[in-house]
């Protein structure tokens, strides 16, 4: 009798609790961003006289923030422009590099046998986990002396260095999938391994290779540490998350300003996430429900 | 050496391939394919092997070589393989005022972190486990945090905390009754729980509590995917003898996330460990937020002493293999599980 009072008791409390935290969650996750959006759009002296407004007051919404943002220094802007032409060479060279190294990598491990596979995996696998801070030392060393410091080539290097391990992984995971018979039936038309490969496999994976090609995008895009170390010096080549936070930590510019410049960083990302988002999840934790 | 340790975990997940039996049946018909395979698995591995060698495991191990020698910037170019070996940068850096204090704000921000990532995360994948309408939508939303860019996430919370024009501080002395603003990251001063001193700064558990917020997203995209595959009939059979939710939660739905909770401990602790961007970027390590990692780059940028710094991140990185290398010596068996 008991137990059936405190199903009930229980049931009425989370009845109430669950919508109350997933309002809450959505508050959480969703506010921040709705503030940069908001703050992007009102006048700093609203802002400061106002600091509690949920939203802008009618007529004052003002899109000149994303003029002094976006136009060149030589305009009188803060040229970010030029930072997301940078962040694209960046991003779209690092995915098309790491596609062309991976792809051939991944196919490698799922289906050939070849002396030390299983440790080329494995190694793989252990670089992903290693601390940024300790590969930065020796690359920053390294990029000095052959004097490509300040170059977006040689940041692009690092990650794909950087993001080969993962897209081997993920990319592995669907090669295992598709049925190696497919394979052997092109074989017995007379294909080689490399045609099987190229008519049979690769377009059946064009999915797993296309949110790869995203996942890898939104890395390069957001990364900050490699920007940080390798470009500071050089202002025409910053990527927009590093003019956005060197330019955050000067009192010159306006945080509306600045917040513009945040939307201008994050929309892309955001736009890409909700157009792949189901490829993306399933692409990350494929395998992870096996228990 | 930490390539073992860390390894481990993702290797017991990912090693779990489809059975190869007939690949390996057809080699033995046909050993010329068996050549091919192998010759054509070296060609398509080989521009891989190459660029992570060349930018992964070099960089290690020069990093291990650097330590041991006194660099600097400005003396760099003159540095060769063969150096003067001394294990001087490790005393220095294992002696340097501010070291001990790094490390245990580390392992605090790491612990915390990761702990609240995970109960958050294990929260929200609950809350969203019963369908109801723009339930997807809302799941899509709870990733927004963990794939936004860093950069543009940390200006936003500098903003909304900031004490003068703040949002945050703006509703907490007008509604919550604060006497005054609170510098949420700019403040050393300790919290204090029950007039007990945490010996935590109060701008440490802001950066703690971005850390959950921002990390959350991974551990309930992991912990939904693992509840989707738990078979509904268990849950339906304990409800018909009357079982609790609570009760059904914990015999039945829990013990089924261990091993995947034990997995993302891993994962987190070590990405949390050897966060830098976060940090640097919120406080730059300033009111007692000072992790290790944070550490060696002022000591690569600001100091300019190479050497100093390569030894300082080899500790971090052994420190990191210990203490995983323990947890998987303890919880192995949930490990093994996953």
């Amino acid at each position: 009798m008991s137990t059936v009072s405190r199903d009930a008791v229980e049931r009425r409390a989370l009845g109430v609790l669950r919508p109350a935290f997933i309002v809450f969650l959505l508050v959480i996750t969703l506010f921040p961003f709705y503030y940069m959006v908001l703050l992007s759009f009102r006048p700093l002296d609203q802002v400061l006289q106002h600091p509690g407004a949920l939203w802008p007051d009618p007529g004052e919404i003002d899109f000149g923030t994303y003029k002094d943002v976006l136009a060149s220094q030589a305009d009188g802007g803060q040229g970010f422009l030029t930072f997301m032409k940078n962040s694209f060479i960046v991003a779209i060279g690092t995915v098309v590099l790491s596609l062309l190294v991976s792809i051939p990598g991944a196919y490698a491990v799922s289906r050939l046998e070849f002396f030390g596979r299983r440790q080329i995996g494995a190694l793989f696998l252990g670089v992903y986990f290693f601390p940024a801070i300790l590969l930065a030392i020796p690359l920053f060393v390294f990029f000095t002396r052959i004097q490509q410091r300040g170059t977006l080539t040689g940041l692009v290097i690092v990650y794909v260095a950087q993001v080969a391990a993962v897209s081997i992984y993920m990319l592995r995971n669907y090669f295992d999938t598709i049925p190696a018979s497919l394979e052997e039936a092109a074989a017995i038309d007379g294909c080689t391994r490399l045609q099987a490969m190229r008519h049979v496999s690769l377009p059946l994976a064009l999915p797993a290779i296309a949110a790869n090609a995203l996942f890898v995008f939104m890395i390069a895009w957001n990364e900050f540490l490699f920007a940080l170390l390798f470009l500071v010096e050089k202002r025409g080549n910053w990527t927009v998350s590093l003019g956005l936070s060197q330019l955050s930590g000067s009192i010159e510019v306006p945080t509306t300003v600045l917040m513009a410049g945040s939307v201008i960083l994050t929309v892309p990302i955001i736009l890409l996430f909700f157009v792949s988002e189901r490829w993306l999840a399933g692409g990350l934790t494929a395998g992870a429900e096996k228990g | 050496m930490t390539i073992g340790g860390p390894t481990a975990p993702a290797g017991t997940a990912a090693e779990a391939p489809p059975p190869r039996s007939s690949p390996r049946r057809s080699r033995r018909v046909r050993s010329a394919r068996a050549r091919e395979d192998r010759r054509v698995g070296f060609l398509l591995i080989s521009p891989t092997v190459i660029i992570v060698f060349t930018m992964v495991v070099l960089p290690i191990l020069w990093t291990v070589s650097l330590a041991f020698q006194h660099v600097r910037l400005i003396n760099l170019r003159r540095t060769g393989v063969l150096g003067d070996y001394s294990l001087d940068n490790f005393h220095d850096v294992l002696t340097s005022p501010g070291f001990v204090d790094a490390l245990v704000t580390t392992l605090i921000y790491s612990v915390f972190g990761t702990a609240c990532a995970i109960g958050l995360g294990l929260l929200a994948a609950l809350a969203l486990r019963r369908p109801f309408r723009g339930r997807g939508l809302v799941r899509a939303c709870m990733l927004v945090p963990y794939v936004a860019p860093v950069v543009a996430a940390t200006f936003v919370w500098k903003t909304m905390l900031n004490p003068q024009f703040g949002i945050v501080n703006h509703y907490g002395t007008t509604l919550l009754g604060w006497n005054d603003p609170i510098a949420f990251l700019s403040s050393a001063k300790p919290v204090t729980l029950f007039g007990l001193d945490l010996h935590v700064s109060q701008s440490l558990l802001t950066v703690v509590l971005f850390e959950a917020w921002r990390s959350f997203p991974f551990a309930f995209l992991f912990l939904t995917a693992r509840m989707q595959a738990i078979p509904d009939s268990l849950e339906e059979a304990a409800m018909v003898d009357g079982a609790a939710p609570t009760q059904r939660f914990r015999y039945i739905v829990l013990p089924q996330l261990l091993p995947t909770i034990a997995v993302l401990t891993v994962l987190r602790f070590i990405w949390t460990f050897n966060n830098f961007d976060d940090i640097y970027l919120l406080t730059g390590g300033g009111n007692g937020t000072q992790v290790v990692a944070v550490r060696v780059y002022d000591y690569l940028i600001n100091k300019a002493n190479i050497g100093a710094a390569a030894a300082q991140a080899l500790v971090l990185a052994a420190i990191l293999a210990v203490l995983v290398t323990v947890y998987l010596k303890l919880f192995g068996r949930a490990e093994e599980v996953a």
